[in-house]
């Protein structure tokens, strides 16, 4: 892999940019490989980097329905923070936050980690509790967030609106190293430095069957042939029941439209990242200008990768009460990803039924900020077989035994 | 230079000028100038600068798909950025500014990027700003962002006011040209309720420019007009489609006449069973050095500006075409008295009537050739050109002040892609257009929306306005209606000859030209960025796009899409079908959030719910604390008083001598039928199925995973009726919670619930002078033998019709009284009338709050997350062991719920009598496997005790009712150490003694 620097790419100007490599090659599937990762979304590229990085494991293929980062991982609102209320999640999303920052080194790609800061309103008492309960938590979990008052809010966000008749601002929790990433960037880092480490990204290559003998998995159906492998990882985000189904179990979870919009790009007036939980919406201004704005999942189950307007309707009133400002500026583009809510609102990183199969899904609505937290612990357990500290609580078995780390207590929507 | 020409323009009103300013200038337009037609007028060509290289840049459209004039218009709090020039309608008066300069359009130190934009290549920022780590953040992003971003930000509140608005209508026409007006006709004339939009301020589309449609558009509207089912609308554009026949739609009602007071935009939510879009179709740019400069034009725009607004955007002006139709502006030009020096034809002896009659009039063609390069910085000063297979050495210069280009045109498909409609490639004419057979289907699985006229690919105009009556005629007949095939008067059809799909111009181009050579003009991306991407392996086109950013400025992609497909599909050395198209999302094109917003901001943001005493509390000082929708008292401040006063003040009072509280919020839920009391067994923990007539129960509610969702207290009414009341927050969701389970998995139990919140005001009558202030009022016996506690008793207090419970959330003698709602607040007077001499206070949520934790009494939300069993809570005696099921009883039996190391509630004491922080963690030694401090309990809810003088706590302890007296520590955020004791959760009155009196 040739490195990129700006030395490079003062060379390559010289040249009218002719000696630029593939960023990845495409190769035609092998026959079999030790372990074949199902979706090339982040968690499931991150995976195969770590399995490579940390077990020296690089016999992989990463298998692509559509194009790689296709998925919710290129749809998402690239909220990072990891201020999480019980103590597993906590722990895998500061491991995942604290590898953002170093992963434009670690990968030779800038992926633009944005460490801006993301506060966290508080515009009930209710609120105020939940999120007093968290800084308490987070204090002993190693997580560096605070409390703000309303004033230290309004110095962090001049635009918003403090007093709104309905649901003033009471203070917020704040996590200063939490931020933004470019989506994209994580993805095709991720899946540059997998391919230069000789692993395989097939993408156009819908996995279609899920073969087995003695209870284990052998390798799997694709729209471009049969695979074989000795281990399996699914991880599909919002197709995981699918996924399941064709390994002969169930999930519980259930996959829902989350839409997000952007407003046209404007000068920057808005350096962190606000999320207004009470009135379902939270925004953030990218590196171009533009307003990227997102709220609550749609109430319906579906596949289609498009929501209801209303729902958008409800994000955006919810956001001009609290940023009187946007209601200047225009709507560009809305989008909807599918993603896998359960009902704990936490992931699953598992064995599965199947042996030697593995599952990471469950992200729901907030998994990007997880990207290489979990590739790095769903890579140990898929490497060691066995699940280690950061997946420990994070088995399908806790849905049996009622051991259930529920985040939606500490608020409605866990971007 | 471009200017206004003497005479014609169909659209504007000589006798109307309107002045504005553009740069603080004071200019000249007329009634009926779009800004960016009134800004050519004015000759001013240079009207922006780009994204990231900051090039000079003039006017490259005339509607929806301009991206280059984007303005910052208006000021103060009708301040807008990013305004498109070129479908601003023109007023007296209007502010328009330029954008993303600095100091000035003229001299733009941005631009020295362009010097650097080698450097710039596709996704030179995934490249570098890698190292060192802290420079991007500080550094380089800051940079960055600065230079990004288009218009200013708007400062504060916006002026304007939105509406939203509902249509349900059979079919739905979206655009109003030629082929729309025909759909709308034909659809109409079958029988159909039919809404026609178009975004613009007039009918006809394109047909009154490029054909001679005139006469029968005029007829076509007033017959439509005339009609009883047809609505017509205009300024009102077609933003999304989406399932079930749900359309938005944009209606700028103010944006031309601007009105302070009425509203600016209109958001229409459209329902339609069947959606036609004639939407038309929008010219694609041709791809050469230097296209991007002021001055080179979109040839369709260049005869909108000529017909419709008498501007001539040049005087020379060269044509670049790969097509016929740009001959329409050659002719178009000409007829106008404007010169035409040269036409550039990428095809060799082109033979259609338009190119015939332009070389009749003796305009020069070279055939075969291209535009090699453009002269000019800030406007176009000459042309360069070479042969079409060249590599871009110019054979010849022609001195022009303009140049038009045609690549063809791309039918307007967004309306069928928005919910799911699939596309098909047309070689002949290099486009997308709607696949007949895949359209978006609607609830019943049946398409929903198809394309009409220019839309449909039936770009020339006669087959356009037929194709569109077509669609209308079929839309009405999808609905069931009988619909002839529509006819109408179409002129003869121009022979055409075909078009020659040309991506690069000339196809050769080399390096320097391809570097030059823009795709998308907004974003600045270059022929040689696509490429590039191809080359680094982003072959998706949706990789392409946002590796290079090509499609994704405030156009979306409307003139860019589909060259910058064919550039990539020519890189992979793949049919353009085989790479695809990115989907189109809605809208159209943006659209104010204002409008989506709606009337719902500031006091009308969400429904605000009252109680019946509300103007009361009002009047009476009240300190709100909104609660859901509602709105309730937290405490009453008497003057000089803090509101933590106030609080203090009202627990005492209550305790010592008469409080009254409003608890008109609390959910009340009528079950009722003779599977009423089955059903409550099965929503419940104990067993409500064995309530007497007359008796009050207190009940804990589960979900499927035996977390506690609710509580409250039942009364059984009758035989078959209970009243169930829940928490302030429970009560529609609980509601909604019973209807699941009656509608989905016990439809056939004969259970009716009716949610009676809002029919009842309830007033609590609480402490120990409670009694004494009913017997005032009299009407009822009191005394604890015909009342006792935990009973309820219907009949008249004081006059009032009334229901009475004698139920407890204080440990206080208490009686909760509910009144119908119109009665709340006569009732409420009342009792503060009489109870004046009792020392009757009223206290607000807050004291509630301390007089049930002082009695150990649990708060849903406080001392339950979701997490949290009634086990947990010591609740045991309020679980049925009879019961054979209830919800929740199966999860509760899980190894987890059993394990007997759960945390438990208990009381906590701090040593030093103070506060505990609220969400404090008691810490455990060591680490766990995560380096994470152990913990072994957490504080759920605590307070100052007015009555004990002290603080008290709840809590949830690691084995808590065993350990009591042990002391925890609970590390503060503020660095303290608090240390409590464990204690019994009942911290006053343990008997129970205050309230059973
Ligand atoms: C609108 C929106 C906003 C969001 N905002 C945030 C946010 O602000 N912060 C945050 O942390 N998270 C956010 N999320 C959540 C986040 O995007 C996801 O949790 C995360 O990206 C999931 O990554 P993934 O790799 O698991 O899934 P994906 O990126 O969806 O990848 C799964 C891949 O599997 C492929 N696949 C599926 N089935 C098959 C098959 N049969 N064969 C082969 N391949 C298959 C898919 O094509 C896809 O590429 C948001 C999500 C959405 C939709």
């Amino acid at each position: 892999m040739r490195r990129y620097s700006a030395f490079a790419i003062a060379k390559e100007a010289l040249r009218h940019n002719t000696g630029w490599q593939k960023a990845w090659r495409s190769p035609a599937p092998r026959k079999k490989y030790d372990v074949v990762i199902v979706g090339a979304g982040g968690h499931g590229l991150a995976t195969a980097y770590h399995l490579g990085k940390n077990h020296g494991i690089t016999n992989v293929a990463v298998v692509e329905k559509g194009w790689l980062g296709g998925g919710n991982t290129g749809r998402n609102t690239t909220i990072i923070r990891s201020n999480y209320l019980q103590d597993p999640s906590a722990a895998i999303y500061e491991k995942a936050r604290s590898l953002y920052e170093t992963m434009s080194q670690d990968l030779n790609y800038n992926v633009m980690f944005s460490p801006r800061g993301v506060i966290m309103l508080a515009q009930t008492h209710h609120e105020v509790r939940g999120y007093q309960r968290t800084a308490h938590a987070n204090a002993l979990q190693g997580v560096d967030t605070r409390w703000i008052s309303p004033a230290e809010v309004k110095k962090l966000v001049p635009i918003i609106n403090l007093d709104g008749p309905r649901y003033p601002v009471l203070g917020g929790l704040w996590q200063a190293r939490g931020g933004t990433a470019r989506h994209d960037a994580v993805a095709w880092g991720y899946a540059r430095a997998c391919s230069a480490m000789g692993m395989d990204i097939i993408q156009q290559c819908e996995v279609t069957g899920i073969d087995s003998a003695e209870g284990k998995v052998t390798g799997v159906q694709t729209t471009k042939g049969q695979i074989a492998c000795d281990k399996l990882a699914m991880v599909v985000a919002g197709n995981s029941g699918l996924l399941a189904e064709m390994a002969g179990f169930r999930l519980p979870l259930e996959t829902v439209p989350l839409q997000a919009l952007v407003s046209e790009p404007i000068k920057p007036c808005m350096d962190v990242v606000v999320m207004a939980n009470t009135v379902h919406g939270y925004m953030s201004q990218s590196d171009k200008g533009e307003m990227v704005i997102g709220g609550g999942t749609d109430g319906h189950n579906g596949y289609t990768q498009r929501g209801s307007f209303h729902h958008v309707e409800e994000t955006v009133r919810a956001l001009v009460e609290t940023f009187p400002m946007i209601s200047r500026l225009k709507m560009l583009r809305q989008w909807g990803g599918n993603v896998d809510v359960t009902g704990d609102r936490s992931p699953i990183l598992s064995k599965t039924p199947l042996g030697n199969c593995f599952i990471n899904c469950g992200w729901g609505t907030g998994g990007f900020k997880a990207i290489p937290g979990s590739g790095w612990a769903m890579a140990e357990l898929v490497a060691k077989g066995e699940p280690g500290p950061l997946t420990a609580e994070f088995g399908l078995n806790r849905f049996r035994e009622g051991r259930f780390i529920d985040e939606s207590v500490a608020a409605g929507v866990a971007h | 230079m471009s200017q206004r020409l003497a005479t014609g323009g169909r659209l504007i009103d000589r006798s109307q000028p309107r002045s504005f300013t553009f740069n603080g200038k004071t200019l000249q337009g007329y009634a009926g100038d779009t800004l960016a037609s009134a800004l050519l007028g004015a000759d001013q060509m240079l009207v922006g600068r780009s994204f990231k290289y900051h090039r000079p840049r003039g006017v490259v459209a005339s509607g929806a798909e301009e991206p280059n004039a984007l303005m910052n218009m208006g000021e103060g709090e009708l301040f807008e950025p990013n305004q498109r020039a070129t479908t601003t309608e023109l007023f007296e008066g209007l502010i328009a500014r330029s954008q993303n300069h600095w100091p000035s359009l003229d001299y733009d130190i941005g631009a020295l990027n362009q010097l650097a934009a080698p450097f710039f290549s596709a996704g030179f920022y995934y490249k570098t700003f890698i190292h060192p780590r802290a420079a991007w953040k500080h550094l380089f992003e800051p940079f960055i962002r600065k230079s990004a971003g288009l218009g200013q930000a708007p400062k504060g509140a916006d002026g304007d006011i939105y509406e939203h608005y509902y249509a349900h209508v059979d079919v739905l026409v979206i655009g109003g040209g030629i082929a729309g007006l025909r759909a709308a006709h034909a659809a109409a004339s079958a029988g159909a309720r039919v809404l026609v939009i178009e975004q613009s301020a007039t009918w006809g589309g394109r047909a009154p420019v490029d054909d001679d449609f005139a006469s029968e558009i005029n007829a076509l509207v007033a017959e439509l007009a005339a009609m009883d089912d047809v609505q017509m609308r205009l300024r009102l554009m077609g933003a999304g489609v989406y399932d079930h026949g749900f359309v938005t739609g944009y209606e700028r009602l103010r944006d031309h006449a601007p009105k302070p007071g009425a509203p600016r935009h209109r958001l229409w939510k459209i329902r339609a069973q069947q959606v036609v879009s004639c939407t038309g179709a929008i010219e694609r740019p041709l791809s050469f050095a230097g296209n991007d400069r002021p001055g080179v034009m979109l040839a369709s725009a260049m005869r909108d500006y000529v017909v419709n607004h008498a501007v001539a955007p040049g005087q020379r002006t060269v044509l670049v075409t790969n097509n016929d139709d740009g001959y329409r502006t050659v002719l178009c030009l000409l007829d106008h008295g404007l010169e035409v020096p040269l036409v550039i034809d990428a095809r060799r002896n082109p033979e259609g009537t338009l190119a015939a009659k332009a070389r009749a009039r003796g305009v020069t063609i070279r055939d075969g050739y291209a535009a090699a390069g453009v002269r000019g910085t800030k406007r176009v000063t000459g042309i360069e050109i070479c042969p079409i297979e060249g590599s871009g050495g110019a054979v010849d210069t022609v001195e022009c002040d303009a140049v038009a280009m045609s690549g063809g045109w791309s039918p307007v498909v967004h309306f069928y892609s928005h919910c799911g409609g699939k596309l098909l490639w047309d070689e002949a004419g290099a486009f997308f257009y709607p696949d007949a057979a895949k359209p978006p289907l609607n609830q019943s699985g049946a398409g929903f929306v198809r394309c009409g006229g220019a839309a449909n690919g039936a770009l020339q105009g006669a087959e356009a306005a037929q194709c569109g009556g077509q669609a209308g005629a079929e839309a009405a007949r999808a609905l069931g209606l009988t619909a002839p095939v529509p006819s109408g008067p179409a002129p003869e059809p121009q022979a055409e000859a075909p078009l020659m799909p040309v991506w690069v111009m000339p196809l050769n181009a080399d390096y320097h030209r391809r570097s030059h050579t823009w795709l998308d003009f907004q974003n600045d991306v270059k022929l040689s960025d696509v490429q590039l991407a191809a080359r680094e392996g982003y072959e998706s086109v949706e990789h392409t796009k946002r590796y290079t950013t090509l499609g994704m400025a405030t156009d979306q992609g409307k003139l860019s899409n589909i060259n910058g497909l064919a550039v990539l599909s020519d890189a992979l050395d793949a049919s353009i079908p085989q790479v695809g198209t990115t989907t189109f999302r809605p809208p159209y094109t943006p659209i104010s959030l204002g409008s989506i917003a709606g009337e719902a901001r500031g006091d009308t943001f969400q429904p605000l719910r009252r109680t019946p005493m509300h103007d009361w509390h009002e009047a009476n000082g009240v300190h709100w604390e909104p609660v859901g929708h509602w709105r309730r008292p937290y405490a009453y401040p008497r003057s000089g008083e803090t509101v933590e006063q106030a609080v203090h003040r009202e627990v005492k009072n209550t305790r010592e001598a008469l409080g009254l509280l409003d608890a008109s919020t609390l959910g009340k839920i009528l079950v009722t039928g003779p599977d009423a009391g089955k059903f409550l067994d099965m929503l419940y923990t104990n067993m409500m199925s064995s309530l007497k007539p007359g008796r009050c129960r207190y009940g804990l509610m589960c979900n499927e995973n035996g977390f506690l969702m609710d509580d409250g207290v039942v009364a059984r009414l009758d035989e078959n009726s209970f009243l169930v009341h829940t928490t302030s927050g429970g009560a529609e969701h609980i509601h909604a919670h019973m209807e699941d389970w009656l509608q989905c998995e016990w439809w056939d139990w004969q259970v009716h619930t009716v949610n009676l919140t809002e029919e009842y005001a309830q007033i609590a009558v609480v402490g120990p002078h409670a009694r004494k202030l009913l017997e005032k009022l009299g009407g009822m016996d009191f005394s604890a033998e015909n009342l006792p506690f935990m009973g309820w008793a219907e009949g008249q207090i004081g006059g009032f019709d009334t229901r009475v419970f004698r139920i407890s959330f204080s440990g206080e003698l208490s009686f909760e009284v509910a009144v119908p709602a119109a009665q709340g607040a006569a009732f409420w007077d009342r009792l503060v009338k009489e109870g004046a001499d009792l020392g009757l206070m009223p206290y607000g949520t807050e004291a509630l709050h301390i007089l049930r934790a002082e009695k150990g009494f649990i708060m849903i939300g406080d001392e339950t997350d979701g997490t949290v069993i009634p086990q947990d809570l010591g609740l045991h005696w309020a679980i049925s062991k009879k019961k054979t099921d209830y919800l929740g009883k199966r999860a509760q039996e899980r190894p987890h719920m059993t394990d007997p190391a759960r945390w438990k509630l208990v009381g906590l004491e701090t040593i030093s009598g103070a506060v505990l922080p609220d969400g404090a963690y008691a810490t455990a030694p060591g680490y766990n496997a995560n380096d994470q401090r152990n913990t072994q309990g957490r504080v759920t809810s605590t307070y100052y005790s007015p009555t004990l003088e002290r603080g008290i706590a709840m809590g949830l302890v690691l084995n808590g009712p065993d350990r009591m007296g042990e002391v925890l520590n609970f590390p503060g955020t503020n660095g303290q150490i608090y240390r409590a004791r464990i204690v019994d959760p009942v911290f006053y009155d343990k008997e129970g003694a205050k309230q059973n009196v």
